[in-house]
């Protein structure tokens, strides 16, 4: 019955952004000095100030699976969750289990969802500390992290300055491969990319990224590199996007051919479409700017005189990543998508 | 040639993946019309007919039904046939070669062997049973293949070529994909797909009649 387990999740069944720009507009918002980081940053976790030394960073993450093997699964949702700690620059310290499982399902699966977790959440540095189960009709898993940060070293995810040049840490196209993957017509080496791209944390890009001015910082999830690049851009920069320097896993120039795309991946493409110029672009690689990825790489904007060597070092952590673009003055797109 | 579609309660990419191959499938010109229950289903059909070069127009009937309607010409069918994409003699409904397949009839092999007893016996009653299935007027409509029965359409196996002719002739072979993995026969299903317990407990209630060995 593995069908029954996985329905097609991870960060493909995310809201898309439209309707959570507008619910959250309607929610009376409480003047904290200390929030240092709220959700009106539209930031990837939450930063409270607690002395003039230490601030904790809180996020929270879960899903449906969206592979078959629960204790990949585990790894895969707790990866994704984690990321959210590193994206604002901080360290995990603690993280709590969130499950939804059917009574009616085998207990050893959710055992072996739990070992994955757990498995990544001690490689991260952190403890699992408890969480909260629930009975429900379909799987769903994730965890709410806790981290800390100096108050002075929080990378947000939109101080992006004009000049800066952006580099992806991880390849694209994981929403494509695992969509490929549920219609039973994946390559098994486009699998294994896109499954150790989507267990391999970001504590290590983002140590690396410590010892750079870097500008700008945040994870790549279920709103895929454009939506993402936008929010970092703000109101007033717009970009340059360079679709030969883009990682991304080869196979899925093939799998857009054969439309394994998602809804969360058009639900991207109505958000920021018109926002966005595409010159010379194929469609295929129109498809995998707007993938919604789980568990996907930090995308940061980082000084022209940096990066190379920041670019070297990222390199040498194994996965495709490159220098994909370039931060400039506001133009009448916010991104502009060239060869 | 008109071909409608259901779509509604699929999930994305389902929708387009089954007007895709419908639209690939089609011998002559016609529209492919498909009703989806979202915007977004809408969305990614008419993406997927404007990348095929196709014109297609959509309608919101309701807040849970909408349709699509793709225009399939006479220039895109040929083209698709001289890539080699469809055959241009298929067997369809207008062709004169008579549909044998028996109407909603599903054939179980729920083991590799046939009737109790000794079991060497029994794999050779089996055997002669798919073959006989082969020899048969009316072919069933689709064969279902679980547990042991695995074996059945694996390399290796005394009936994959039977299986395969009524394949051809368009029985449905489907074969389950969690007795494959248990058996480690994953990468060696010879003929056929691999289907889940949805779609078979789905067939089988919905069968005329079911024939099980």
């Amino acid at each position: 019955m593995m069908n029954e387990f996985c329905k097609g999740g991870g960060c493909t069944a995310k809201l898309g952004p439209g309707i959570l720009d507008k619910v959250l507009k309607m929610i009376p918002k409480k003047a904290d000095p200390k929030l240092l980081v709220g959700f009106d940053h539209s930031d990837d976790a939450a930063v409270y100030q607690l002395t003039d030394e230490l601030a904790v960073v809180q996020t929270l993450d879960f899903f449906p699976p969206m592979v078959e093997d629960p204790y990949l699964f585990g790894k895969i949702a707790a990866t994704n969750a984690l990321s959210d700690i590193y994206a604002m620059g901080g360290e995990v310290k603690t993280a709590l289990n969130i499950v939804c499982f059917p009574e009616s399902m085998d207990a050893n699966i959710l055992g072996q969802i739990l070992l994955g977790g757990n498995e990544k959440v001690t490689e991260a540095g952190g403890v699992l500390a408890g969480g909260h189960s629930i009975n429900d009709v379909d799987v769903k898993y994730g965890l709410s992290v806790m981290g800390t940060i100096h108050p002075k070293r929080i990378l947000e995810n939109n101080h992006c300055k004009e000049g800066d040049l952006l580099l992806l840490t991880k390849p694209l196209g994981v929403g494509i491969v695992m969509t490929a993957s549920r219609m039973k017509a994946v390559s098994e080496e486009a699998f294994d990319q896109a499954v150790e791209s989507m267990t391999t944390l970001n504590k290590y890009a983002a140590e690396i990224f410590k010892k750079y001015g870097i500008h700008a910082c945040t994870d790549i999830t279920g709103f895929g590199l454009l939506v993402h690049l936008g929010e970092m851009l703000g109101e007033n920069f717009s970009a340059e996007v360079w679709t030969s320097q883009i990682p991304y896993i080869r196979a899925c120039e093939d799998y857009v051919e054969e439309f394994y795309i998602t809804a969360a991946g058009q639900r991207n493409r109505n958000h920021i479409g018109a926002q966005v110029a595409f010159e010379n672009c194929s469609f295929a690689m129109e498809e995998i700017l707007f993938d919604p990825q789980t568990s996907g790489g930090l995308l940061v904007a980082i000084p022209e005189n940096e990066v190379k060597k920041a670019l070297k070092e990222i390199e040498a952590l194994g996965l495709d990543c490159g220098i994909i673009g370039r931060v400039t003055e506001k133009k009448e797109k916010k991104i502009y998508v060239l060869k | 040639m008109n071909i409608q579609i259901d779509a509604k309660g699929k999930q994305c990419p389902l929708p387009v993946i089954e007007a895709k191959n419908a639209i690939s499938g089609m011998t002559e010109a016609g529209i492919v019309e498909v009703t989806v229950d979202n915007e977004i289903a809408v969305q990614n059909l008419t993406k997927m007919a404007d990348h095929k070069g196709l014109k297609a127009k959509s309608e919101k009937k309701s807040n849970q039904e909408y349709t699509v309607w793709m225009e399939v010409t006479e220039e895109f069918v040929k083209n698709n046939i001289k890539d080699g994409n469809v055959s241009s003699t298929p067997v369809t409904e207008e062709n004169c070669i008579p549909d044998i397949r028996k109407k909603k009839t599903v054939v179980v092999l729920g083991a590799d062997h046939m009737g109790e007893g000794d079991e060497k016996l029994g794999k050779m009653l089996m055997k002669g049973f798919v073959y006989a299935l082969t020899q048969l007027e009316e072919l069933p409509q689709t064969i279902l293949l679980f547990n042991s029965g695995a074996y059945l359409s694996c390399e290796g196996s005394d009936s994959v070529e039977d299986l395969k002719s009524m394949e051809a002739q368009g029985v449905e072979v489907m074969t389950c994909g969690t007795c494959l993995n248990h058996y480690g026969l994953t990468e060696k299903l010879a003929v056929g797909s691999v289907t889940n317990m949805y779609v078979i407990a789905q067939t089988m209630m919905e069968a005329d009649h079911i024939v099980k060995p």
